[in-house]
């Protein structure tokens, strides 16, 4: 939007990126802690529906995106079979998929970088890489926001599966409404334009609308069919370029 | 129980690499461009909308409502994200502590 000074000065001296870049790592690890707080409800009731601590921590480790750990355990509380548990988290992982895609040309990431980053790709890292004005601020925001939920969720996934019920209902502590609570948050910087408020609502609506009726998990992943709709409509205004 | 849960991991890490795999190239089109562009905010938008009215496959309305609510008004006053997320939790956990 601000055109570069005709003498931009490098990266390094550049103050208003090095701001950013402070800004966007407190920011990163604001997220993680949030989001790693939440682990231990993870843990909690991975346990609680029947997995062992080290399934518990497994799916952490290796899995890796929460809503998809979610999607497997609440399968399985309800008495699904693991394997349509598996279907269900791997649904909700495809849109890992589309993050990566959004990603792909803002990191640019090449060999062991890619291999390593790509365990990274979730909601929050991707959120907290499309933020900076400062392409190289991206990938810190990624790198930071991702690293530092990995840590943090796998601590806190050990805590809670090892605590189990001890540790009390998260529900106490109101931790099922920070949840949405930091969706929003890290939604509210994009609703910009008419667009994508609309896209934000239908997709919010339609969801809703296929809560009752579908397996948990598909609404979110219906929901994007709502940018595929909106997107087909080309902006009447020249795009607003970020 | 460990087959699936291999599966799931093996699967969503592919997931992910396919994305940042996918060549620069099918992003140049506008199409894609816009449905990437879009694409996180409908799930965005879909995660809270689920999160905050649903339990399971029962649509309800209970104290995260509120919560969330007061995130909001969090946010119209630029409130940072944690104080978003703190301000959400502490009135959803203080209303239910109220109501008991």
């Amino acid at each position: 939007m601000t055109p570069p000074d005709e003498a931009a000065p490098r990266r390094t001296e550049d103050e208003p990126a090095q701001a950013e870049r402070r800004a966007i790592l407190a920011d990163s690890f604001g997220v993680a802690i949030a989001t790693g707080a939440y682990g231990v409800s993870f843990g909690a009731i991975a346990v609680t529906t029947g997995l062992s601590v080290l399934q518990a921590c497994a799916l952490s480790l290796l899995v890796f995106t929460g809503a998809s750990q979610f999607a497997f355990v609440g399968v399985v509380a309800g008495g699904g079979a693991p394997i349509s548990g598996a279907a269900t988290a791997l649904m909700l992982g495809t849109r890992n998929t589309l993050y990566g895609l959004k990603l792909a040309s803002l990191l640019q990431l090449r060999g062991a970088r890619r291999i390593a980053g790509a365990h990274l790709v979730i909601d929050e890292s991707t959120a907290m890489a499309l933020k900076p004005k400062d392409p190289a601020n991206a990938r810190i925001g990624f790198f930071a926001t991702g690293a530092s939920i990995f840590v943090l969720w796998n601590l806190a996934t050990l805590i809670g599966a090892l605590g189990g019920r001890a540790l009390g209902d998260p529900e106490t502590y109101g931790l099922d409404a920070a949840v949405p609570a930091a969706f929003l948050a890290l939604l509210w910087p994009r609703l910009t334009t008419l667009r994508t408020r609309l896209t934000a609502l239908c997709a919010a609506g339609l969801a809703l609308c296929l809560v009752p009726i579908t397996q948990p998990g598909l609404p979110i992943i219906a929901a994007a069919s709502v940018a595929v709709i909106v997107a087909l409509r080309p902006p009447t205004t020249p795009a607003r370029s970020s | 129980m460990w087959a699936a849960i291999v599966i799931t991991a093996a699967g969503c890490y592919l997931l992910k690499l396919a994305g940042l795999s996918i060549p620069d190239k099918a992003l140049d089109r506008p199409l894609v461009r816009r449905i990437a562009d879009l694409i996180p905010v409908a799930l965005l938008g879909a995660l809270v909308a689920v999160q905050t009215f649903s339990i399971g496959q029962t649509l309800t309305v209970d104290a995260r409502v509120v919560g969330v609510g007061a995130g909001v008004i969090a946010l119209l006053c630029k409130a940072p994200f944690l104080v978003v997320v703190a301000v959400a939790a502490l009135t959803t956990a203080l209303l239910r502590l109220a109501v008991g």
